[in-house]
């Protein structure tokens, strides 16, 4: 069934009517097209730190953007004022930054659209008491202390988000989605003889309260102490290139920063991605088929339509090792006479769109994933990955350890000290020399590009880079 | 222009019986050019608002925001945070702030001239940066951005405790980033420049940084790993004291965690080190003359020569740890107030930053780092960035290396510090930097 703006509590956020005249005003300057974006977010979160309920916190945030494009400038101006006077003052701001002089044609007829259906959602986070969300997070703290006298402090979040989206635009488009996010992280310090040390655990998903009803807060909190205790015996990192071995889920990170930006069309056109001009060339290792798909049910970086109004899809983006195709926003798409590949997002009413990655996973191979660590006479295994940043021009990339163990003639030996791990991309991706069969998902996570954070997702199976340096201290 | 006073008036002036209620009031007008290829590639023109209100009521705080100041919201984020306090555990030092006789100061961070700036002329220095910057030099293949940006930010504090505190700011930035190419290689390197308004901008030097950042890169290759002296640029050099002033927080002192929670009055750094944190200084980017509660900031020092002299606080760490507040509660509308570093600095040495490297047999000057938020743990201490930088051969700078990452934790690095120059210059964040000589961080490369 399409979702016409309206979400399955209300109404449209804006009706009809009155877009098609903020649209009119906005082109009304010889705008080539326009588009508005609406958007209701409500969300709650509750923190729980040093023992203490801490706070508990509701938000409330609604307006639109307005966007003008004329040739190569786009105009842009949002408003948190959606009333009538409001929307035509913003359009009016948009309309003049992309100035042209010209007489534009100012009448447009929105069709209301055959988007797809917002995701499915079983308990609306709005619809929990609060009391339910504060017990969650203190049965949390409870389990992370009972795993020993070595915690010495747990913070843990509660966090829901609902986010009711319209996008209306002169080519006649008008589409609506509803998201709903609902996450819970424990983060935990232990204290021992030799300093401090932190364990992190996450889980969020595109559900509502019903997240709780699959995983257990209990568990997720035992799993993050356990780690900040095992830390306690961390060494040294090693430092310079050697094998290294990701483990199930994390691997993501390593992707999303080694090729993910890299392939975003807007750094495409500007020349600032080494992946330029490469689609049709091999890129990886043969093995090494890399997706980005946005309709991944549940995961973190799922959704209905993009923040330019474009059906979510599923793209690939390496097959076999061969690089097929990078990801598209509107803007971009339309300079090269394509289609949006559904990867147009934004921060908020606040941003201009930009092309953003989704839930982006390597596909599993068929190596067996303890063969793989065997089969490693000296190295580093690295369970936890703790976010990345990438230079997409130079494709230089880092990512963090979060919990990672030094391999030792093909056996995991002792845990090493947080760290950074950097390569470079391109190399990277052709030095992937095993895949295992045991594909996971990893945490949910926020991805950073241009000051504005949007949430996605990443997994792979267990595999193994044949050569990449090691920021540790240790020689 | 809303009055943003009176809307804070009236919302603190709802509290019932026996609560106290704090509303901070933001308003924010923003542009935004990028000029790409000759062009305008966007232009965004902008205003955003907000309400955030705490309540507090038998020790407990609860808290709501919302993104807009229309007549209706008010009363329901009231309404919000009261509920939200409920489910708050009680605790003896949970308040707002008090008023301490400290002093606001005129910080002159307000500019009419930004305000009446046209809008023709920022456009023109956006494209004029993205023009400087491609003919800096030959190699320079591409800009990817070439920013003018400004904001124009009024707050307004008010509590049933008797705060009541306004501010205003102007702040505009120039910001690029170069591409350079040569056989085939590309690199990047950025230039930016800062000012309260349009005319202290510096375009030639914003371009001119970012094309000599990029092409000294071209040609670089990866480092063998070994243990070498570091220079840190004042650039690095301030995002290393964000994270050391970030340790220093109260908040991470009395819920440990913090690495020099139990460290008052140890040496702690290098005896050279003097670290200062000073919002009232007007030459900081972040300058304020308030914090998040509506107290006066204040000049703080935090380490004097290497010892350990103070942690920073808000009103409820300060009264948690039996101390006042130095005015660094850090806030925006949609968050509780946070305790942090707002303008932080050493005490710049005597040294010219050629000098410094003209003393160095050895080493790596680096020009930028990445993964700080994912290779650093400011728990533990553990310190491992990616870097990029050139080499320095018998007191020469020397070769560019790329692909490396530097190593050692947050108290070797303090402890570590050979050499502090003159060069002190704020940076787009709430830092400053000055050239950065450690002794001793392990390089790991090849």
């Amino acid at each position: 069934m399409a979702d016409q703006g309206h979400d399955g509590a209300g109404g449209p956020l804006i009706e009809a009517g009155l877009l098609q005249d903020i649209l009119g005003s906005a082109l009304r300057t010889g705008g080539e097209f326009a588009e508005v974006f609406v958007e209701d977010r409500r969300s709650t979160s509750a923190i729980l730190d040093d023992g203490r309920v801490e706070e508990l916190t509701s938000g409330r945030d609604r307006g639109a953007g307005i966007r003008v494009v004329v040739g190569e400038t786009t105009g842009f101006a949002h408003t948190a004022d959606v009333t009538p006077a409001g929307l035509r003052s913003a359009a009016e701001a948009a309309a003049a930054a992309a100035r042209s002089g010209g007489d534009g044609v100012s009448e447009v007829i929105l069709s209301p659209g055959d988007g797809p259906p917002p995701a499915v959602v079983e308990v609306i986070p709005g619809d929990v008491p609060k009391a339910r969300k504060v017990a969650l997070v203190q049965e949390a703290d409870a389990a992370a202390r009972d795993e020993g006298g070595a915690i010495t402090q747990v913070m843990v979040r509660y966090g829901d988000s609902q986010r009711r989206i319209q996008v209306a635009n002169s080519d006649g488009l008008l589409v609506g989605d509803r998201q709903i996010r609902t996450m819970f992280s424990v983060s935990c310090v232990a204290t021992g003889d030799t300093g401090m040390q932190t364990g992190r655990e996450s889980v969020g998903h595109t559900v509502g309260f019903e997240l709780f009803d699959r995983i257990a807060v209990d568990d997720l909190a035992r799993r993050a102490a356990r780690r900040a205790i095992t830390k306690l015996d961390a060494v040294p990192a090693p430092s310079g290139e050697m094998p290294v071995v990701v483990g199930p889920g994390g691997g993501g990170v390593l992707f999303h920063e080694a090729c993910g930006h890299g392939l975003e069309a807007d750094l495409v056109a500007k020349s600032a991605s080494v992946f330029a001009g490469r689609r049709g060339e091999r890129v990886a290792a043969p093995e090494v088929t890399l997706v980005d798909d946005g309709t991944m049910v549940d995961e973190w970086g799922r959704y209905a339509i993009d923040d330019e109004g474009r059906p979510a899809r599923r793209n690939v983006l390496i097959e076999d090792g061969v690089l097929t195709d990078y990801m598209w926003d509107w803007l971009r798409a339309r300079r090269e006479g394509r289609n949006s590949s559904g990867n147009g997002r934004r921060q908020n009413y606040r941003c201009l769109p930009m092309v953003r990655m989704t839930n982006t996973y390597l596909a599993g191979g068929d190596a067996d994933p303890e063969a793989i660590v065997a089969g490693t006479d000296r190295g580093v295994y690295v369970a936890q990955l703790g976010g990345g940043q990438v230079n997409t021009a130079t494709g230089d990339f880092v990512f963090g350890m979060t919990e990672a163990y030094l391999i030792e003639d093909g056996r995991l030996g002792a845990p090493i000290r947080d760290g950074n791990l950097i390569g470079n991309g391109p190399e990277v991706l052709i030095n992937i020399d095993a895949i295992a069969g045991d594909f996971a998902m990893g945490s949910p996570g926020t991805c950073g590009k241009d000051g504005q954070g949007v949430p996605v997702g990443d997994g792979t199976p267990t595999l193994r880079v044949s050569r990449l340096t090691v920021g540790g201290t240790a020689a | 222009m809303p009055d943003l006073l009176a809307i804070a008036d009236r919302v603190a002036g709802w509290a019932a019986d026996g609560e106290q209620v704090e509303a901070v009031v933001v308003h924010e007008r923003e542009v935004e050019v990028r000029a790409y290829e000759g062009q305008v590639e966007s232009l965004t023109a902008a205003e955003s608002q907000g309400l955030g209100v705490r309540v507090v009521r038998d020790g407990r705080q609860g808290f709501a925001y919302a993104g807009t100041l229309d007549g209706d919201a008010l009363a329901e984020v009231l309404a919000e945070a009261r509920d939200n306090a409920v489910f708050a555990t009680p605790d003896e030092h949970a308040g707002l702030a008090i008023p301490d006789k400290v002093p606001v100061l005129d910080l002159d961070l307000f500019r009419a001239e930004l305000v009446d700036h046209p809008m023709d002329d920022k456009v023109a220095m956006a494209l004029e940066l993205e023009h400087l910057t491609a003919q800096a030099d030959p190699r320079i293949s591409g800009v990817e951005s070439a920013d003018y940006s400004d904001v124009v930010s009024e707050t307004a504090v008010v509590t049933t405790t008797g705060i009541r505190a306004t501010t205003r700011e102007t702040g505009c930035c120039l910001m690029v980033s170069a591409l350079a190419e040569e056989h085939g290689e590309t690199q990047t390197g950025f230039g930016f420049s800062l000012g309260r308004q349009p005319d202290e901008l510096d375009v030639e030097r914003a371009a001119t940084d970012a094309a000599i950042r990029a092409t000294r890169m071209l040609g670089s290759a990866k480092p063998p790993s070994e243990r070498l002296t570091v220079v840190l640029d004042p650039w690095v050099c301030a995002q290393f004291l964000g994270i050391v002033g970030g340790t220093l927080s109260g908040e991470m002192v009395l819920k440990g965690r913090s690495l020099f929670a139990d460290r008052l009055g140890e040496d702690v750094a290098a005896p050279g080190v003097t670290l200062i944190d000073d919002p009232t200084d007007p030459a900081a980017f972040t300058a304020t003359a308030t914090d998040g509660e509506g107290l006066a900031t204040r000049r703080n020092v935090l380490v004097d020569s290497g010892r350990l002299d103070q942690f920073v606080h808000n009103s409820w760490t300060a009264r948690r740890c039996g101390t006042s507040s130095t005015g660094s509660a850090v806030r925006g509308y949609s968050t509780t107030p946070g305790v942090g570093v707002q303008a932080v600095s050493l005490l710049p040495g005597r040294e010219d930053p050629a000098d410094l490297i003209a003393a160095i047999d050895d080493g790596v000057l680096l020009q930028s780092v990445t993964g700080l938020h994912s290779g650093v743990n400011p728990v533990s201490g553990d310190f491992s960035t990616g870097a990029e930088g050139l080499r320095i051969r018998n007191g020469e700078l020397a070769e560019p290396l790329r692909e490396f990452t530097v190593g050692s934790t947050i108290q070797r690095m303090l402890l570590d510090v050979t050499g502090i120059g003159n060069d002190l210059e704020w940076q787009p964040m709430s830092a400053a930097g000055v050239t950065l000589v450690i002794g001793e961080l392990t390089v790991s490369g090849a």
